[in-house]
């Protein structure tokens, strides 16, 4: 930390205060209502509630549809996270190599990063509607019958794979700026000592990226799990029913549409713990393992 | 001897290659928002009939009309105007907010002795582990107690309170040099005089990037302003792309075209300024998410 | 074990910049060669062409007989030392120097008893299992030295390897990879733009000047003959006196004299070059100096002056007492080297 500079006592007081008062009254005091909220049952019509200590608890890890819907997320999230690092680092990959047009494709292949996750979910619904969507014409060449928001796999891959499209152009920027950081003497000297290109690639490239895709790792899983709630409501169009959805959607459903705070909560406070616990896997293992300066 | 034979021109393979799998990753993001663009040139009826398809037709400004000035929903208040204007108070206001707190606050934990300043740095930096969709229904209840639903700073305000941008420029001040503070006070620049002229003209760049990564963070969000909003003047154009969508599903003969392109206006900006300012882009999020 | 062979190699890079004017040279089988020059001078795109991380785009050159133009850096039995030491981060200091030879499918307990051997070689015994973070810059090099040593590679290629370390320590590296060179009889080509590095290590010099090699020699006939101008001042701290003279008769004019050297087929005007060394306190001489400045350097003096109006440098022994002011030198003309004043080759 830098030496303290200025002396003054109150100046900095104000100049913290805005920020702390935000902090204060729009997280804390939320996190700590939705911990407290998660021990009540609150009256479906505004009565009151009753504390019922675990009870939330307890009935959310009975309720078979929120576990199917844990299950679920965790496969969505598996796959999402797989796919857009494996995606991005192949793209990033061979866009650090090419020197003809390594601009342009750097920017088409980025762009989408400023798409909202729900305008994504807006393009699958075309790509994907039942009577002319293109990709619903695609499966049919195959004698498929793709429907989305009733099958549920179907909609599962519709989710799938606009929640990857979306996510390739974070990764591919971070991938890229990874590999743009390893020296080029390194890899000059690997191109001395190992004449297999895709040796090099996993016995140099590969494991210089660790830092940068382990830091991904932790971003895309969260990105799984938070930031794709535009695209599940929109791909779904607002009506849950059968369809899949992620923790973070049940969260809404319940809470907003079912009035169910209680329940809501305690969901909120499971999720809260499951980033707490993320956070706490990349300080304490992947900052300490994969690190080599 | 071999002096006489000329090198030939290696044509490499894998070079061939890696254009192939760029092309197959560049279409693969471009064609989507084409066909987005495409369906908002040609007619409604068009579109039922045959779907997507590579004919560019003459619709543009027709939808063009409809999207902006029309009025759709019940309140007949939400055009592409009022959603356009409400977009931007939000990518402005929010990236504007969190610049200008982020920076006081930094400034503060860097450059002055404070008894309480390891609490009060502890107390931002935790709220970076969580993210506002885990607490999102307590937070609208005390919005809604405050009297702030359907309120630009009921909108803004509580997506402010994480420590992003007071983390980055925690980072940035780290690595201005002590000398120059030294420099400053010797010239008898006071606390202020040093912020103003001296921090905030070096740091730039890095205001640049952070407003950029912040407007686009702020233009897209969607699952706050969906319940903070309920009022159809007070709809951003991402917040109301889910009405698009449930009118399409609805009617008859859903407005296609019309939908397709305040999609589209919704995308433009945000993908304008990325595109137009992509280096500072790119070293703002490198460098913050670290 | 290999020579190499350069016919009118040529580097043009895609935006016309012509890095490196055709250049044909041959260096022997075990011969130490520096490449010397300024900064964009050509010579790491030279080093790079070889090493093979460079395209080649005209000419063709030969390692070992081989014609290696189109073949990849991994197959042209050499070992590069980088000038940041290119040491792969992630692996130990055994990985790092076992790293090519896995890569060769050679067999793992010769690949251990080499690694060994090699760090044995360069005191690197004790620190095998460090990564590179937590090595020294001087252990640093010493790794980077012991992966181009396990690989009993045809050619050493050294870029700029000592320039990343301190004054005491590059003294001492340079006499360490000059004698490990020796010892195990490898053709080397080295990179650097310490004219210091060059002089002391090379079995031959090529300097080269804006893609253009001005000279190829020993580094005697560099320091006594200097091709052109440029050379003599590159070459040689402090560097070559070059003063300009014109024709007078049968000789030529520097300042109020008349040398009297023959100088029949030359222009008028001419440039002198002479090291400050060869020119000697005189009572007697010819040369009348005014002498502006004295540095001391311990083991000898530099005396910093004019001849009539142009600067000259005298190297005097430390036990020459000089005041500032007009003294009087002499300077043997067999000392002295001439050079065209237009395009500054030498005269014979």
């Amino acid at each position: 930390m830098k030496r303290a500079l200025f002396s003054n006592i109150w100046l900095p007081v104000a100049l913290l205060l805005p920020q702390l008062v935000i902090i204060a009254v729009f997280f804390y005091w939320p996190a700590g209502y939705a911990v407290q909220s998660s021990f009540y049952l609150q009256d479906p019509f505004g009565f009151g509630s009753t504390f019922v200590g675990t009870g939330n608890y307890e009935s959310l890890f009975r309720n078979n549809e929120y576990l199917k819907i844990a299950n679920f997320t965790l496969w969505f999230t598996v796959i999402v996270t797989f796919f857009s690092l494996a995606i991005a680092l192949i793209l990033a990959v061979k866009a650090d190599r090419v020197i003809r047009g390594a601009k342009t494709y750097r920017t088409l292949l980025m762009w989408v990063y400023a798409v909202a996750p729900p305008v994504a979910g807006f393009i699958a619904v075309i790509m994907f509607n039942q009577s002319w969507g293109p990709l619903t014409e695609f499966f049919a060449l195959f004698g498929y019958r793709f429907q989305v928001g009733v099958n549920f796999n179907d909609t599962a891959f519709a989710m799938i794979l606009t929640s990857i499209w979306k996510q390739v152009p974070v990764n591919f920027i971070f991938f890229l700026s990874g590999l743009q950081s390893i020296p080029r003497s390194v890899r000059e000297a690997a191109l001395i000592d190992n004449r297999s290109a895709s040796g090099r690639f996993w016995t140099v490239t590969f494991p210089l990226l660790a830092p940068t895709g382990f830091f991904l790792l932790i971003i895309n899983i969260t990105y799984a799990l938070f930031d794709t709630f535009g695209i599940v409501d929109t791909v779904v169009k607002g009506e849950p029913g059968n369809n899949p959805m992620t923790l973070v959607y049940k969260v809404y459903v319940d809470g907003f549409r079912g009035n169910d705070l209680g329940g809501s909560s305690a969901q909120s406070v499971v999720l809260m713990a499951l980033v707490l616990a993320l956070t706490f896997v990349q300080f304490r293992l992947v900052e300490r393992r994969i690190h080599y300066t | 001897m071999t002096a006489t034979q000329k090198p030939r021109k290696r044509i490499r393979f894998s070079t061939v290659m890696d254009h192939i799998v760029l092309t197959l990753g560049a279409l693969f993001m471009l064609v989507p928002m084409l066909m987005v663009f495409q369906l908002s040139t040609v007619p409604d009826a068009e579109i039922i009939q045959r779907g997507p398809s590579l004919n560019i037709g003459d619709q543009l400004d027709d939808n063009f009309v409809k999207a902006m000035f029309e009025a759709s929903g019940f309140s007949g208040e939400n055009t592409g105007v009022s959603m356009l204007i409400n977009s931007f108070i939000l990518g402005i206001g929010f990236a504007v907010g969190k610049i200008i707190l982020g920076m006081m606050a930094a400034y503060a934990i860097v450059y002055f002795r404070l008894r309480f300043a390891t609490l009060a740095f502890w107390a931002i930096f935790t709220t970076l582990l969580l993210p506002l969709e885990v607490r999102i229904l307590p937070s609208y209840e005390i919005v809604q107690s405050l009297g702030m639903l359907n309120t630009y700073q009921g909108l803004i305000i509580p997506l402010i309170a994480s420590a992003t941008a007071t983390f980055f420029f925690r980072q940035f001040f780290l690595s201005v040099p002590e000398e120059l503070v030294a420099a400053a006070r010797i010239d008898g620049a006071g606390p202020v005089k040093f912020f103003i002229d001296i921090l905030v003209p070096l740091s730039r760049t890095m205001i640049a990037a952070m407003f950029i990564i912040m407007f686009v963070y702020g233009w897209n969000q969607y699952l706050w302003p969906t319940m903070i909003t309920t009022e159809e003047d007070m709809y951003t154009l991402v917040r109301g792309i889910k009405q698009i969508i449930q009118v399409f599903e609805g009617t008859n003969l859903p407005e296609y075209g019309r939908g397709n392109l305040l999609a589209l206006i919704a995308v433009i900006p945000p993908v304008l300024i990325v595109v137009f300012f992509q280096s500072w882009f790119v070293k703002g999020l490198t460098e913050s998410d670290k | 074990m290999a020579v190499v062979h350069f016919d009118a190699v040529q580097k043009i890079y895609p935006n016309g910049f012509e890095a490196v004017k055709p250049a044909s040279f041959h260096i022997e089988d075990g011969e130490f060669v520096v490449l010397v020059g300024p900064s964009g001078c050509g010579k790491s795109t030279m080093l790079r062409m070889i090493a093979g991380l460079e395209d080649i785009s005209d000419g063709v050159l030969q390692i070992g007989g081989r014609v290696v133009n189109d073949i990849d850096p991994a197959d042209r039995d050499i070992a590069m030392v980088f000038q940041n030491y290119a040491l792969y981060p992630h692996m130990s200091v055994r990985n790092n120097i076992g790293y090519g030879l896995k890569n060769r499918a050679v067999p793992r307990d010769v690949i251990a008893a080499k690694v060994e051997e090699a760090a044995k070689m360069l005191n690197l015994s004790d620190y095998l299992d460090r990564k590179p973070s937590q090595l020294s810059g001087g252990q640093r090099q010493r790794v980077a030295m012991g992966r181009a040593i396990v690989r009993d590679p045809a050619l050493f290629l050294f870029d700029e390897p000592l320039s990343n370390l301190d004054a005491k320590l590059r003294n001492q590296m340079r006499i360490e990879i000059k004698a490990l060179q020796r010892r195990l009889g490898v053709t080397s080509v080295y990179v650097t733009h310490d004219q210091v590095e060059a002089m002391t290590m090379a079995d031959r010099i090529i300097v080269m000047n804006g893609g253009v090699i001005e000279q190829i020699g020993t580094p005697a006939e560099i320091y006594k003959t200097p091709a052109s101008t440029f050379v003599a001042s590159f070459m040689g701290a402090p560097p070559m006196n070059l003063l300009q003279v014109t024709r007078e008769g049968a000789g030529l004019r520097l300042a109020d004299q008349v040398l009297n050297i023959a100088a029949a087929d030359i222009d008028e005007t001419v440039t002198l070059g002479i090291r400050p060394e060869d020119i000697v306190p005189d009572p007697n001489g010819s040369l009348s100096i005014h002498v502006d400045i004295i540095e001391e350097l311990g083991a000898h003096r530099l005396l910093h002056g004019r001849l009539e109006e142009q600067s000259i440098t005298v190297h005097v022994p430390k036990d020459h007492d000089v005041t500032t002011g007009m003294s009087r030198f002499s300077m043997p003309l067999n000392a002295v080297s001439l050079f065209d004043a237009k395009s500054g080759r030498r005269l014979s």
